[in-house]
């Protein structure tokens, strides 16, 4: 990696961040002037930037900036491109919801790039402090769009629930992130790995810092045991911040961590590699058994993106440049299938009402056949059934780095809990095809209809042309981290 | 010598008021305790030769955050009695974590003593003599850290969106006063003269505005 010798330079590397400052805060003044009916295009303008930042982090140059703090690779390009096109679904799919609820705000997509802001500096992060404000920029955006449905009680609720385990978090990371200064000396990855190296196995108190570092990231994705808020908050918060909270904030908070351990640790993989396997595991078994006793589909998924985030987490302990490979395709796969759901969600209404549980989806079959199809290929596929993408997900990018970094137990404990978790996939779409239906549902809104088809579409045939085409890339960035 | 007596009577007063913070019933003592450990706490910064950082601590916290905390204790109105209530209830589990943190503190504090905090570490190239505490910081702030300033200013600016955003409300019908309308207004708006045949009053349906004639 080449260090930028000027500030221009510098500022150059992190285009991406620089288009999403500039046109959030361009937006905002222009909503400021525009009032309430200007929410339509400051969300088109927010799609574009986002799409512009994605282009920019994908082929902009590549290079170390402001004292090694930020860093422009492949890994961070390949993670950017992806948060930045999950949050710009994510800014279609709410700007009609808020619409239809009236309460359409300019605000919204403000909120949105601001968190993809946040997440793209945390995917770039080179050192603790980028990290934290990283983490600190995307959450207090997010702990807004759970709030957002401000005069629903229940979204009130899911925001206050979220800031304030939020902030503990961001307490404990803090802790952590101390502790390691203090004992390596600095803050950069890198000066950490230098320092870790020379304290040769007497670096208790590193990594005891770096345990808590562990815990507070687990906290953001939402890996068990630091799961409580999840099923709490999804439940309460409007469903397309949900779809947004599932997807890209994890993929982010997934990177930052495996740049942390393989760039800032990496003399010590036995050490960090026990705790990332025991929340790991816990995560696929929190996540299979709770979420057999949901009836609400918004903490089923819940409990469904946190088991996913065990096999995330199962990649990452690999340690190897595979890891980061599979951990990246895996992400990918598994954003898609998510937003995918959460489009079925806000597709399926019964009477102005969105079908929450599980029983309201019965019979939907004879009611919307489409919408059946598609909610029963996103379903297969995130419960990992062949031929669909969330088998090659699980199976092969998650579990493959694993079985060859030698971890097999774990793996095998992986496809059991899969095993048990498929049961309740399986039950929703035996739901939809097999119980008679209530009533008929309402006619499905356009975007959330075209964005579930799109994903059901992807997860089963598109999938196996774009995995190839983006697995060189995938690869490269597994490579960026100097790993074998 | 002068240096190790300040460290001290600082660090026993930090202390002291920390706790006074927590200890004390009224909780306007509370914050002028805090304000009493930010000031002791700015002192030890000059002990450190961190004269800047001092000053900002006494700045910021003392001059901002902590006035701040003044406001919101006074307006709020909490019944910390009230809150007070569990604490017999949390005790057992309080005093197991905060025994953990002890155990970690003093895991910690052993392993600096023995072995040094930061060891195997380069050395920070130390600041040139002459420059000040202000001038360093100048230096890097707008140079090496000047994405994390921007950052940090963006972490602020989502804040106030949020906070906007979550409380802002624009209710349809409110009155409020509008000078250019008041100022325009004419007499034919705001007079009516009504003829009221004797015994027979004003008719019931007379618009609002000529019921009550301006003064």
């Amino acid at each position: 990696m080449i260090p930028a010798s000027s500030l221009a330079e510098a500022l150059g590397l992190a285009a991406p961040e620089l288009i999403l400052a500039v046109s959030a805060m361009l937006i905002l003044v222009g909503g400021a002037f525009g009032g309430r009916g200007s929410s339509g295009v400051a969300s088109l303008s927010a799609v574009a930037a986002l799409i512009g930042a994605a282009v920019a982090a994908a082929w902009g140059d590549q290079g170390v900036a402001f004292r090694g703090g930020f860093i422009a690779d492949d890994m961070a390009a390949f993670a950017k491109a992806a948060i930045y096109a999950a949050s710009a679904v994510a800014v279609v799919l709410g700007e009609r919801w808020l619409g239809r609820a009236g309460n359409a705000q300019f605000e919204f997509p403000v909120l949105i790039l601001i968190a993809a802001l946040g997440m793209g500096m945390m995917a770039s992060a080179g050192d603790l402090i980028h990290l934290y404000v990283g983490v600190e920029l995307h959450s207090l955006a997010l702990y807004v769009l759970a709030a957002f449905q401000r005069d629903d009680a229940r979204s009130s609720e899911a925001g206050l629930k979220y800031f304030v385990l939020g902030a503990l978090s961001s307490g404990l990371l803090l802790y952590g992130a101390s502790l390691i200064y203090g004992f390596a000396g600095s803050v950069r990855f890198d000066d950490i790995a230098r320092a870790t190296a020379a304290l040769e196995g007497e670096g208790t108190g590193v990594l005891f810092g770096l345990v808590f570092v562990i815990c507070g990231l687990a906290f953001k994705v939402s890996a068990a045991p630091f799961h409580m808020w999840t099923p709490d908050v999804y439940e309460g918060a409007p469903l397309p911040m949900v779809a947004f909270f599932t997807t890209a904030p994890k993929m982010a908070a997934l990177v930052v961590l495996a740049r942390l351990l393989y760039e800032g640790f990496p003399e010590a993989v036995d050490q960090w590699r026990q705790v990332v396997l025991i929340v790991a595991l816990i995560s696929m078994a929190v996540g299979a058994f709770a979420g057999l006793a949901q009836r609400n589909l918004k903490r089923l998924l819940a409990y469904s993106s946190i088991s996913n985030m065990g096999y995330a987490l199962l990649a990452i302990s690999a340690g190897t440049a595979g890891g980061i490979e599979g951990l990246l395709i895996f992400m990918v796969l598994y954003m898609v299938d998510s937003l995918g759901l959460f489009a079925c969600l806000i597709a399926a209404n019964r009477a102005g009402r969105s079908m929450e549980n599980i029983g309201d989806f019965s019979g939907l079959s004879r009611v919307n056949m489409p919408l059946a199809v598609t909610v029963t290929v996103l379903a297969l596929s995130i419960a990992g059934i062949p031929p669909m993408a969330g088998f090659w997900a699980k199976y092969f990018f998650a579990f493959q780095p694993a079985i060859e970094a030698g971890l097999w137990g774990p793996a095998a404990f992986g496809l059991l809990t899969g095993v048990v978790a498929a049961f309740y996939y399986l039950r929703l779409v035996k739901t939809i095809w097999f119980d008679p239906a209530p009533g008929e549902a309402d006619v499905p809104p356009l975007d959330a209809k075209l964005i579930a088809y799109a994903s059901a579409i992807w997860a089963f045939p598109v999938f196996y042309v774009v995995v190839s085409l983006i697995e060189p890339y995938a690869a490269q960035a597994g490579r960026s981290l100097g790993l074998s | 010598m002068v240096a190790s007596i300040a460290f001290y009577v600082l660090a026993a007063a930090t202390l002291l008021s920390g706790l006074a913070v927590v200890m004390s019933r009224n909780p306007v003592h509370s914050v002028l305790f805090l304000i009493a450990a930010f000031f002791s706490a700015a002192g030890l910064f000059v002990l450190l030769s961190a004269e800047f950082l001092a000053m900002l601590l006494v700045v910021v916290y003392v001059g901002a955050v902590a006035v701040l905390f003044l406001f919101v204790v006074m307006m709020l109105d909490v019944d910390f009695a009230q809150l007070r209530e569990g604490f017999a209830k949390y005790l057992p589990l309080g005093g197991v974590i905060a025994g953990l943190l002890a155990i970690e503190m003093i895991v910690v504090s052993a392993a600096v003593v023995t072995r040094g905090a930061a060891s195997g570490v380069r050395d920070v190239p130390a600041p040139a003599a002459d420059a000040t505490n202000a001038e360093v910081i100048g230096r890097v702030l707008y140079t090496d850290f000047a994405f994390l300033f921007q950052a940090a200013g963006m972490v602020l600016l989502v804040s106030m969106i949020g906070a906007i955003v979550l409380t802002l409300r624009h209710r349809p019908g409110v009155r409020r006063q509008n000078v250019h309308d008041q100022v325009n207004r004419t007499r034919a708006q705001g007079v009516s003269v009504i003829g009221a045949p004797t015994g027979v009053g004003i008719p019931d349906d007379l618009p609002q505005a000529a019921r009550t004639p301006a003064e």
